[in-house]
């Protein structure tokens, strides 16, 4: 089954307003539903893609970019976000801004039950650790949720995810469905 | 190699070796490397840390991406490089060529009650480096090489890595401030980045 497409061109906008806040690293333990953003960001000159080995990394990057005068967000699947509570205490004790645009798994017709746990515990794990959750589930509506958490968290210096639904990406079958 | 071969003091290393710091913004991990920079001279050009365990690296590249016109040196432990083992895949990956990570090796969780680290056994972590795709490491088993050492963390094109053996000991606590908020604050103003 070729890799999930994104219709609505909402990888376009959210590639669109990053730039205009000034993000231009992008890390990323990538996602079939990522797959258009996430080769929107490589071919752009003005973007850096960092590839990680797991999502935690990306909080690392992210913290230190930001200490340092540069602005990076972390794109994941939401099981990463299992791998991330930890490390999300580093932007909290800095004070420092922490932006992630998380594509769900396990929760709109999915068909692998490996996914479910995760994914049905992404926005309570996430909420335990202080980050605020802006869940979406139009493809029209991904441009302004996603300004609206990279707002809050460049402008209030907290940590915020876009939660982007299964059903705008699509659950995949497997060739079985 | 056994940790009780390391010869290494980390403290008066740690003092000798910032010496030669010039205007590198340091990055150390948690627990024993943030006091010794702390101890080796407070400086706000040096980002603190008390937690998150495995992100010295990672947070040290991400200030390497942001300030490419300067020098970013992280100081890490054996246990804390260990649980971040893939970030040097990562960092090898994006090959900043303004950041050096150096990693002090006593083969043990000093913080938490000495127990045995990996890399008092079969675990290299230099090799690990190098597998990783850090082309230029150095290990350094004594305290006289503190200049050749400095030259290379500060100024050899990186990526590169520098594993010390240094000694356990048991060193005056030396606690910077604590309120990440406060560091990152200083940092950033140090930086130009903030107003006072």
């Amino acid at each position: 089954m070729p890799a999930t497409t994104t219709p609505h061109g909402w990888s376009q906008d959210v590639l669109r307003e990053a730039k205009k806040r000034k993000i231009t690293t992008v890390c990323t333990i990538p996602d079939g539903g990522l797959t258009q953003l996430l080769k929107l960001v490589e071919t752009d000159g003005d973007m850096r893609l960092v590839t990680l080995t797991s999502e935690q990394e990306g909080i690392g990057v992210s913290t230190g970019c930001w200490l340092a005068g540069g602005r990076a967000m972390i794109a994941m699947q939401s099981s990463g976000v299992g791998n991330c509570i930890n490390a999300l205490g580093l932007p909290a004790a800095f004070r420092a801004p922490c932006l992630m645009l998380v594509t769900m798994r396990g929760q709109w017709g999915e068909f692998n039950p490996w996914q479910v746990p995760m994914g049905q515990a992404t926005r309570p794990a996430l909420e335990a650790v202080g980050v605020k959750c802006f869940p979406v589930d139009k493809a029209e509506e991904v441009s302004e949720t996603f300004i609206a958490a990279a707002d809050l968290a460049f402008n209030s210096r907290v940590s915020a995810a876009v939660l982007i639904s299964q059903r705008i990406i699509g659950a995949k079958g497997f060739g079985q469905e | 190699m056994t940790a009780k071969s390391n010869k290494i003091e980390r403290r008066p290393f740690m003092a000798a070796l910032l010496q030669h710091r010039g205007d590198a913004l340091i990055v150390p991990g948690l627990g024993s490397p943030t006091w010794d920079c702390f101890a080796a001279g407070d400086a706000a050009e040096t980002l603190y840390s008390w937690g998150g365990m495995g992100l010295a690296a990672t947070t040290a590249l991400g200030v390497a991406i942001a300030q490419p016109s300067r020098r970013v040196v992280c100081v890490t432990g054996d246990g804390e490089i260990t649980m971040g083992i893939g970030s040097l895949a990562v960092i090898a990956d994006q090959a900043p060529k303004n950041l050096g990570i150096l990693v002090l090796d006593n083969e043990s969780f000093g913080e938490t009650g000495r127990q045995r680290g990996l890399s008092s056994n079969r675990l290299d972590i230099a090799a690990t480096a190098k597998g990783m795709g850090i082309t230029h490491t150095m290990t350094v088993t004594e305290q006289g090489k503190v200049g050749e050492l400095a030259d290379f963390l500060f100024k050899t094109p990186g990526p590169v890595l520098a594993v010390a053996k240094i000694a356990l000991t048991q060193d005056p606590w030396c606690l910077p401030e604590k309120d990440g908020a406060a560091i990152a604050h200083r940092f950033r103003m140090a930086l130009g980045l903030e107003k006072a």
